[in-house]
């Protein structure tokens, strides 16, 4: 039972409301194995190249724990205000299926290593605060290949045992959230979390991050729960929203037809945009969980905690408020650029470079933004780097080059990177602000334009940026934008 | 033509090498001869390694030739291992049909430690299937026969490294004591057999029966040469995380120090009804041997020593039930073709496994299946501490027990078929694997013409001291010149 | 009885174990019989007692993060029955 006691939420007009559970789980961003020192690095290896006789389960192999295995959970609990208990253990969890070399995966049972955690987030201007129940450790199974790719058609499948041994966290989440977009926002901010500490990779598409749902349906103010249902194979955000706003649905048209829900396993079809029954003959499963008796216990005392609690690094919602109040940044703002570590570490690098908060803002959420999305590549491992753009922000600041120059540059020099200040100083790139020199080609574009003029002077205000125009183009696009207005309406009114 | 070394220590054997009197290449060949002659009788090897070890002894001897003196004691000494011990590709079977086949990529570390001393594997030993037995006759591959009356048993489940040894074709070999699987055969084939400490002896590399109780030791002919053997094997490994850190001491340190002073403890419980009278006459003038050497020597107890045989088969076919599940016919060993997985699974199960280690599995899964942990796992488990608490609170009286190790000496093939039966022979040797505790068994003579054994068990990390004790009566009585009469075949 | 034909039959199937309708019947006498013997352990008083999960006592033993190099594919699949290229081959899953 939730400790934190989210208030009900009715789906309009029916009566009923929605409780959810996630369950997620995480594989560590360790180089080895979680008890074997094989490469973590599995993904792209060829099949069953990336083991060795204990991670194939071979007769007389014995389980070593990966220490920062270990650090990276305690980390992970920690950053989701969970209890570290000063004894945890490791459980054998017994059950056959290929994937599973020793007939067993090692987990934990009844004593993981934290519990009573709290994620708290924001969904459409409302708190919503969503209790964590545990976060343990265990090993990542094998992956399966079906001919056919439906496991119900195939003849046969074929095992490969790269990603057996690969450390996972579960992160198993209370039943406090109630509606599809609380259920995908828990995800996005959990995904965030770990990222900023550097435990996971973030990747869905990939499977080093997993989630499964349980949703049940109940009356609103009833405290039991509805009959649940579990949701598997949603590899994405929105494959999450779909897929419970699709399970709520079902489940709803259900109840109201009077029908009875049975206590399932579904799994979320993507291209059919609906769930269906994995009801298998088994459906109970006994794993006869006890101590794994290979491996000795951990304690881990108050002075373990404490080191890894240092390790913690500013999480994403204490660096939005810190960004709101320190640089005067809106929530908005804020957020956009605290949604990487890395992007916000390249916002305060590049204010601490000698760049104002408000430009170093807009140019990080707007061109190089996109040039990141294009490229592939944030800008802190670009060619140009945050010390590049650093320049180069700081050059049109003071006014050295305008903002045309600067993104012309900043696309020039993305990838490839350069100094900025060596080539505006090459090319004369510098932006024309005499306003001699100006008012000579401002006098020239008046004398030419006489019919923009005349439109301006008759009330057509778009009329002045063709005239604008005209002037930059005379200097090459290095006129300064400002004082070419100045001069335009100083001498044609308006 | 060289004098046989059969039926020889290691400790003889070592000393003729450096005199060069023999050579590691002449000890193999004596061991391969003999074994010829006397395995169609006993049955104790499954794999042959004669290639191998021709190449490991010539290597052997190179070394020798080089350090002379300074080479390790168990260099170019021929050995035995039982086949639920893993070597880089050679076949391993646990004496089981389901692994049949199996050729491991890898060894295990205190094999490793054995060939790195330089030593020579003669081959693999038969044992029960999985390590599963008291008397060798759960084997896949027949069971093995007692140098001392090939028609009765030689203990289990180590009864092929047992007999090797007893009949003189190795000096020493490697086992595995679960519940008494290296001290029960020993006392029954008229060999040492020594279990150490819980976590003195790496179990990486050796097929998991009960991971909790589990641990590797010796057989040979002298207490000294068991010791020689520990050294080489014992000591932490970081491929073991129930390996312990605590530092060794060798035994050989305190080996000869004698018995005077010390307090031996004799556990009234292990005294019971069912232990023969020859057995028992035996065991009582060992422990007045010990008596005469100055030990002071009295009566205590244990109470829960009764209890230690259900405790112990409900822990250890847990674990097994667990460790066993790896062999499913999908990496490696025996696989049935079916038209599902799970018939597959349940066809291949089924066919490779022997009856005992299928009763094993299944009780073992009961035990540990949803309703019934807390009633048999969990009061196990807890009944255990009771046991490793009773040993404790003796051990501050006394500084090392005394008793017999198995209630019979060898009974003849067939004898035992209900299970109960058959598990009633490791009463006196479970409770010692339940707390972790090293013990020894050390051959105290006859009764009826068949070897009798006598136990000595100490406190956890006590393994020198216990060596010392089973030393210093071994010395007194004469008893490291039994052979059995296989020994005598051989030829000079 | 403490153990039904039922009982049996489901634990077999718990450890994969294909046992025939001969084998499931011998099976349930020798294991009730053993369980009976195992009662013994309720004469035992552990009311104020631990389990003992693990003998050792020790606590914490890990490792460094050091990755080492695999065996690679074609040793780990040498013991495979059935392989299809690099992979381990199974019979139908049917779930």
């Amino acid at each position: 039972m939730s400790a934190v006691a989210a208030p009900p939420r009715e789906i309009e007009g029916t009566g009923y409301e929605a409780v959810i559970g996630l369950e997620v789980h995480a594989q560590l961003l360790t180089r080895s194995k979680m008890f074997c020192a094989c490469s973590t690095a599995y993904f792209e290896a060829p099949p069953n190249s990336n083991t060795c006789p204990v991670c194939l389960g071979l007769p007389g192999t014995l389980p070593v724990m990966n220490r920062e295995a270990v650090e990276k959970t305690v980390l992970t609990a920690l950053a989701l205000n969970c209890e570290i208990p000063p004894f945890t253990k490791f459980d054998r969890k017994n059950y056959f299926y290929p994937d599973l070399p020793k007939g067993y995966q090692i987990s934990q049972y009844d004593l993981p290593l934290s519990r009573n955690g709290l994620l708290a987030f924001g969904v459409d201007g409302r708190e919503v605060r969503c209790g964590v129940t545990r976060v343990h450790l265990e090993e990542d199974t094998g992956t399966l290949k079906h001919a056919g790719d439906l496991i119900h058609e195939a003849q046969s499948s074929l095992v490969d045992l790269n990603r057996a041994g690969v450390p996972l966290m579960e992160i198993v989440g209370e039943p406090d959230l109630r509606t599809a977009d609380e259920a995908r926002e828990y995800v996005v901010r959990l995904r965030q979390v770990l990222m900023y500490i550097g435990v996971n990779d973030g990747s869905m598409e990939r499977g080093s991050l997993r989630c499964d749902a349980n949703v049940s349906l109940r009356r609103v103010g009833a405290s039991e729960y509805g009959t649940k249902v579990e949701i598997k194979n949603m590899n994405s955000f929105r494959a999450v929203h779909r897929a419970l706003e699709y399970e709520i649905t079902r489940q709803l048209e259900v109840l109201r037809s009077g029908g009875t829900l049975v206590q399932e396993t579904r799994g979320w079809i993507e291209t059919e945009g609906r769930t269906v029954s994995q009801r298998s003959k088994e459906q109970a499963h006994d794993y006869r969980y006890f101590p794994e008796p290979d491996l000795p216990p951990l304690q881990l005392d108050r002075a373990y905690v404490e080191r890894v609690r240092a390790l913690l690094p500013e999480l994403p919602d204490a660096r939005q408020r810190r960004f709101e109040s320190q640089y005067g940044l809106s929530a908005y703002d804020a957020a956009q650029l605290t949604t990487s570590r890395e992007e916000s570490d390249a916002y305060e690098a590049l204010v601490g470079a000698g760049v104002s908060a408000k430009v170093a803002a807009n140019w990080i959420t707007g061109d190089v933004a996109r040039l990141a999305n294009a490229q592939h590549v944030p800008v802190h491992r670009s060619g140009l780097g945050v010390s590049g753009l650093a320049a180069l922000l700081r050059m049109v600041e003071a006014g050295t080059i305008n903002g045309t120059t600067a993104k012309e540059l900043l696309d020039e020099l993305y990838v490839s990177g350069g100094d900025p200040e060596a080539l505006v100083g090459e090319r004369g790139l510098g932006q024309v602000s005499d306003e001699s020199a100006l008012a000579a080609i401002v006098d020239e574009v008046i004398a030419a334009n006489a019919r923009a003029v005349a439109d301006f002077q008759g009330g057509k205000e778009q009329a002045l940026g063709s005239l604008v125009g005209q002037v930059m183009k005379a200097t090459r696009g290095r006129a300064d934008a400002k004082l070419v207005n100045k001069l335009l309406r100083e001498r044609i009114g308006g | 033509m060289a004098r046989s070394f059969v039926g020889r220590t290691i400790a003889d054997m070592a000393q003729a090498l450096r005199a060069g009197e023999t050579s590691a290449v002449d000890l193999l060949r004596d061991a391969i001869a003999h074994r010829d002659r006397v395995d169609g009788r006993i049955n104790a090897f499954l794999a042959r390694t004669d290639d191998l070890a021709m190449t490991q002894a010539r290597a052997a001897d190179e070394r020798l030739a080089i350090e002379g003196a300074g080479a390790p004691a168990l260099c170019g000494i021929p050995v035995a291992l039982k086949d639920v011990l893993v070597l880089d590709g050679v076949a391993t079977t646990a004496s089981s049909k389901i692994i049949e086949g199996f050729l491991p990529p890898y060894t295990g570390t205190a094999v490793q430690r054995l060939l790195d001393q330089g030593a020579v594997v003669v081959g693999k030993t038969n044992c029960d299937e999985f390590a599963m037995g008291s008397s060798n006759e759960n084997s896949a591959y027949g069971p093995v026969g007692n140098p001392w009356d090939v028609e009765r048993v030689p203990g289990g489940s180590s009864g092929g490294s047992a007999a090797a040894v007893a009949a003189g074709v190795v000096p020493y070999s490697l086992g595995s004591d679960t519940g008494g699987s290296i001290r029960q055969p020993a006392a029954l084939t008229g060999t040492v057999g020594f279990k150490p400490t819980y976590g003195r002896v790496s179990r990486y590399g050796l097929i998991a029966f009960a991971s909790s109780l589990d641990q590797i030791g010796p057989f040979t002919h002298t207490v000294e040469d068991a010791a020689l053997v520990y050294d080489a094997i014992a000591g932490h490994d970081p491929l073991d995380s129930t390996s312990s850190p605590t530092a060794m001491e060798s035994p050989l340190d305190q080996l000869r120090h004698g018995v005077e002073g010390m307090r031996l403890g004799v556990p009234r419980e292990y005294f019971v009804d069912g232990l023969e009278p020859g057995v028992r006459a035996r065991v009582e003038e060992a422990i007045e041997v010990l008596r005469g050497l100055g030990a002071s020597v009295e009566e205590v107890s244990l109470p829960s020593t009764d209890a230690g045989l259900a405790t112990y088969y409900i822990i250890a076919p847990a674990e097994c039930s667990s460790n066993l599940a790896r062999f499913d016919g999908v990496r490696f060993g025996m696989h049935v073709d079916a038209a599902s997985l799970l018939r597959s699974y349940l066809a291949t199960r089924g066919a490779g496994f022997g009856p005992e280690v299928k009763r094993r599995i299944m009780l073992g899964t009961y035990a540990l299946s949803s309703g019934y942990y807390d009633a048999y796992y969990r009061k196990a488990q807890k009944v255990r501490t009771v046991i490793a608490a009773e040993f404790e609170s003796v051990f501050e009286k006394v500084d090392a027990l005394v008793c017999p190790t198995s209630p019979t000496v060898a009974f003849t093939q067939g004898a035992r078929e209900d299970p109960l039966a058959m598990y009633l022979c490791d009463v006196l040797t479970i409770p010692v694997n339940l707390a972790g505790l090293p013990g020894i068994s050390v051959p105290c003579g006859l009764s009826d013409g068949l070897p009798v054994g006598l136990q000595v068990i100490g406190p956890r990390f006590q393994d020198a001291r216990v060596l010392r004790v089973a030393h210093a009566y071994e010395q007194a009585s004469g008893a490291a010149a039994l052979r059995s009469p296989l020994v005598a075949e051989a030829v000079a | 009885m403490t153990l039904s034909r039922d009982d049996v039959a489901h634990v077999a199937l718990l450890a994969r174990l294909g046992l025939s309708a001969e084998e499931l019947e011998q099976y349930q006498h020798q294991l009730d019989a053993i369980l009976d013997a195992i009662g013994k352990l309720n004469e035992v008083d552990t009311s104020a007692v631990a389990e003992t999960a693990q003998v050792g006592g020790l606590v914490n033993v890990w490792r460094d993060d050091e990755p080492r190099p695999s065996i690679g594919t074609e040793r780990a699949l040498a013991n495979a029955p059935e392989r299809d290229g690099p992979y381990f081959r199974v019979a139908a899953i049917q779930e």
